[in-house]
């Protein structure tokens, strides 16, 4: 039956509504309003701008100029090695790609601050390595070598490129699909190029704009990441979105204004090392360029090529050693230095009251909530995009997707809970809602794809034999897609879990995740319970992951098209 | 201060203003949730306050949700913040705080606290409220009645035995005793509360005599009162751990440090935190406590309850609760919390006085008698200040 033309527009039209006001605008209007109370303007302190004065206080705080070096330094050098290495470990391990994706999946699902608290055991001058070395070396204390919160943040880089060379190569191995890879490479070695060169000279350049966005992402997000630079980073100063997320937190309210223009210099910051980046890349394609012209040919880096291999099993290992020390301190009773194993276990950090059971049911709840309100979202606009018959992600909200991965979300949130001070919004309400600005892009980029790629012979088949529009997307797109609908979801909860700042922010400390407790117990005096917490934040999202690849291979286990990636 | 204004504080705060009786409370209380906003970084605090809520809950009804949070400021932060929002006088989501010092001056200051309330509580009767008394004066501010108290917090060194040797007896040996054991001491960033606590520790030993650190420092006295401290202290700080350039965020880092045998020294507020941390595996068997000489800095955690509260009767069925006898010899209970008690010996009855001397010991629980003189705290603004100007000073 034909349906009126309004009906069918209409679904777009609603979803789209909703995705404006729900997420995109939310995002906007915080940063407004950040930039307004940056500038002196914030009518609930009855501060009536413009003016300067809380740049003043902002620029009054010591040691803030090291502290912009010092996010800008870590930012730049952890989306730069990330980036090089991902790119050196495809082209070194380009023939075993689909054993390199299996490796690296279950680590993407393990979040920043789970990784980063098991790093800072691994590689403490008293850590796990070093305790190792120890009883060897006869070392009678631990070195004087500040491997933890060093100033220069280099621990905070090497937490930062654990976390994102796994996830720029899954980004790579996508983007690789999309260029004629073998036949170019076949033909650059037919004509004497080492492989290096041609990932250098003809496959970079290709692939680059493909992955310019999540780069960009990798980008915001390791300048302005808390969680991680709590843990990893230096103290005296911090870095600027760890100092900025102090002010916030101050008991004068006025607070809010100087900590606004720290959020305005956050995000100038960003887009400057954004700029940066992207100017980067031109010079260097400038120069690749007039390299190529001489037909270099560059036969002697081939062998470099391991050295990125090397380095990414060197990565892989840390990440290991990291997620295994979680567990093993999790059920720890004492464990001191130089011995390089427990002297006794305990399961007490589990038994005892440790709040890990509710802090557990509180972000899982925040996680189902948010990744399913995503995902409803994301196939709303996406269904009704092909009603439209404008297919895919496309448009404005191209745009509008990628706007909540690039602003850094500490310009936004503290903008958002200035404004969530005026409204009585239950404290878990506004945290699922902060989640789902997050979580939203993630799910709507990851189902995307999928959702072009189904075969439209399907819905004819299904159209001529009577089915309505919702009868086809209820009966015949959304079982067919079934495998991508979890793995979206899988990683909409993962993103979900992961998430700091919305929970603290929004939640005014008032919600209690695995992560916000896992944060706040890493500055405590007990590793075993801090690990507690941080090994379910790791496996929780790891168990949902597998749970999203074994089910669709359950359902559908006489489909043989259907079984999803686990097939 | 002003005598006439401190009799009428006084008179405020052992007159029951409100008419509400106990029992209206009580009923008051009964399915209410009381949103306790406490410090969270030690498992055991909070393992107590969760004893408590099962207390409460079975007692009068009353749950109890700890809210764990990093830093006082944010509670305080939080209070402000919905009073601005237009939540004057009730539908707060803060009940209950844990405070002292400058966060309870910044409060009563700005009158976010509720009350007087602490007169009216039934077990108030066990507590030494007269003038002048620990209980009654928060940093040198009074209490009036606005928080009630709840454990005793006197500042110790935590040392390993088996490493170094124990403290010197006054800060000025620390010079020689840090260059003795380069990289092996250092003290939580100032900004943290310990942090500061050790610098009003060095300050009340080291400040001119003629200083006066009960009322609030002017631009001049301040610079006058810490000329001796910055000098000391640009001696110590190349002997500290990484070379006075990066400090442990609070003294839970700075503790399992020392567990990780990356320093030799700790402190804390606590006497019996060490013979705590012992009996739960986070600190080596050797760990012993040293007080200065000439004392050290004391004072009294209380809780209050901000003046938009949305359960003041539950808060108020709590703050009662942690001032129960049995309640405190439990927290006293090294096996418990080992928080010293602030209820008075003298005004306990029998039942009361038993269950405190029925409670276990250990070999790194000082005695009452090993703590020394308690050093009063200076005013808040002395500690404001001193973090703002350490601050100025090292931090590039």
């Amino acid at each position: 039956m034909a349906r009126p033309l309004y009906a069918v527009i209409s679904l777009r039209g609603i979803s789209g509504a909703a995705i404006a006001i729900a997420v995109i605008l939310p995002v906007m209007i915080g940063v407004v309003h950040s930039a307004l109370a940056g500038f002196g303007h914030m009518a609930l302190l009855g501060a009536r701008g413009p003016d300067l004065d809380a740049w003043r206080t902002l620029l009054g705080q010591p040691g803030l100029w090291r502290a912009v070096a010092v996010s800008l330094w870590t930012g730049v050098a952890a989306t730069m090695i990330s980036m090089g290495l991902a790119f050196g470990a495809v082209a070194a391990l380009q023939d075993r790609v689909s054993w390199l994706r299996r490796v690296l999946a279950p680590l993407l699902a393990a979040p920043h601050a789970a990784l980063a608290i098991g790093l800072a055991f691994v590689i403490a001058p008293s850590g796990w390595i070093a305790r190792g070395l120890a009883v060897g070396l006869g070392w009678d204390r631990p070195p004087e070598l500040a491997t933890v919160g060093d100033p220069w943040g280099l621990a905070l880089i090497l937490g930062l490129v654990l976390k994102e060379v796994p996830f720029l190569i899954v980004i790579l191995l996508g983007a690789s699909t999309q260029i004629a890879m073998r036949e170019q490479m076949a033909a650059g070695r037919a004509l004497g190029y080492g492989r290096a060169a041609v990932w250098l000279w003809v496959l970079v350049p290709q692939l680059w704009p493909l992955i310019r966005l999540p780069v960009m992402a990798v980008l915001a997000f390791s300048m302005s990441v808390v969680d991680t630079a709590l843990i990893l980073g230096p103290s005296n100063p911090p870095t600027l979105s760890v100092m900025v997320a102090r002010l916030f937190a101050d008991p004068d309210l006025r607070a809010m204004l100087p900590a606004s223009s720290g959020a305005l210099l956050q995000l100038g910051l960003t887009a400057m090392a954004m700029g940066l980046l992207w100017a980067g890349a031109s010079v260097a394609g400038i120069f690749a360029r007039a390299a190529m012209r001489r037909g270099v040919r560059l036969r002697g880096l081939d062998a470099w090529l391991a050295v990125p291999a090397l380095l990414l099993a060197g990565l892989l290992f840390l990440v290991v050693l990291s997620l295994a020390v979680l567990a093993l301190w999790s059920v720890t009773f004492t464990w001191r230095w130089p011995d390089p194993w427990p002297q006794r276990l305990s399961m007490a950090a589990w038994q005892g009251r440790a709040g890990w059971l509710s802090a557990a049911q509180t972000a899982f709840f925040i996680a189902l909530a948010s990744s399913g309100i995503a995902l409803i979202l994301a196939i709303g606009w996406l269904e009704g995009g092909d009603r439209a018959g404008r297919h895919g992600l496309r448009g404005w909200m191209r745009a509008a997707v990628a706007l909540p991965l690039l602003l850094p979300q500490l310009s936004v949130l503290i903008g958002l809970s200035g404004l969530l001070l005026r409204l009585e919004m239950a404290p878990m309400i506004a945290v699922v809602w902060g989640h789902v600005l997050f979580v939203f892009p993630y799910v709507m980029i990851a189902l995307a794809g999928p959702w072009a790629a189904l075969d439209p012979r399907m819905q004819r088949t299904a159209a001529a034999l009577g089915a309505g529009p919702w009868r086809r997307l209820l009966r015949v797109k959304l079982p067919v897609l079934l495998a991508p609908l979890m793995l979206a979801a899988a990683l909409g909860f993962a993103v979900s879990i992961a998430q700091y700042l919305p929970t603290m922010f929004l939640g005014g400390g008032r919600v209690a995740t695995l992560t916000t407790e896992a944060v706040a117990l890493s500055s405590g005096s007990d590793r075993r319970v801090a690990a507690v917490h941080a090994t379910l934040q790791a496996g929780l999202p790891w168990l949902v992951y597998l749970a999203a690849l074994i089910l669709p291979a359950v359902i559908h286990r006489n489909r043989r098209a259907l079984k999803g990636e686990a097939s | 201060m002003n005598p006439i204004l401190t009799a009428a504080a006084l008179m405020l705060s052992v007159t029951p203003v409100l008419s509400q009786t106990w029992e209206e409370t009580l009923d008051e209380a009964r399915g209410q949730t009381v949103f306790f906003h406490a410090w969270g970084g030690d498992q055991r605090t909070n393992d107590f306050i969760a004893s408590v809520g099962d207390e409460v809950l079975e007692r009068h009804g009353v749950t109890l949700q700890h809210v764990r949070i990093a830093d006082t400021a944010d509670a305080v932060a939080r209070v402000l913040a919905e009073r601005a929002a237009g939540r004057e006088k009730t539908g707060g989501s803060v009940d209950l705080i844990w405070l002292n010092g400058p966060n309870f001056l910044a409060m009563k200051d700005q009158g976010l606290l509720h009350g007087p309330f602490v007169a009216n509580l039934p077990n108030a009767q066990w507590l030494d409220l007269s003038e002048g008394s620990a209980n009654t004066v928060d940093f040198t501010v009074p209490v009036e009645g606005l928080e009630s108290p709840w454990r005793l917090a006197k500042f110790v060194f935590n040392y390993d035995s088996a490493r170094i040797a124990a403290p010197p007896a006054d800060m000025a040996g620390w010079l020689d005793w840090a260059a003795a054991h380069p990289g092996r001491i250092t003290h939580p960033d100032p900004a943290n509360f310990m942090g500061a606590t050790f610098l009003k520790q060095a300050l009340i030993e080291l400040a001119p005599d003629d200083t006066d650190l009960s009322v609030p420092p002017t631009d001049d006295s301040f610079a006058k009162a810490t000329v001796p401290l910055w000098h000391w202290y640009d001696a110590l700080r190349p002997n500290l751990w990484r070379d006075g350039r990066s400090f442990p965020e609070n003294e839970s880092i700075q503790q399992q440090l020392l567990n990780d045998g990356e320093i030799d020294m700790t402190m804390s507020f606590d006497p019996a935190s060490a013979a705590a941390a012992i009996a739960d595996g986070l600190l080596p068997e050797t760990v012993r406590v040293h007080v200065p000489q000439a004392g050290s800095i004391g004072n009294v955690s209380f809780v209050a309850i901000p003046v938009n509260a949305a359960h003041k009767a539950g808060a108020k069925v709590v703050a009662d609760a942690l001032l129960a006898p049995a309640t405190q010899a439990r927290m006293q209970n090294i096996e418990v919390l080992g928080s010293f008690s602030v209820l008075d010996p003298a005004k306990l009855d029998a039942t009361g006085q038993a269950a405190f001397a029925a409670l276990p010991t250990a070999p790194a629980l000082p005695a009452l008698s090993d703590l020394g003189a308690v050093l009063a705290e200076p005013h808040p603004d002395w500690m404001t200040r001193l973090t703002a100007a350490w601050q100025d000073r090292y931090t590039r």
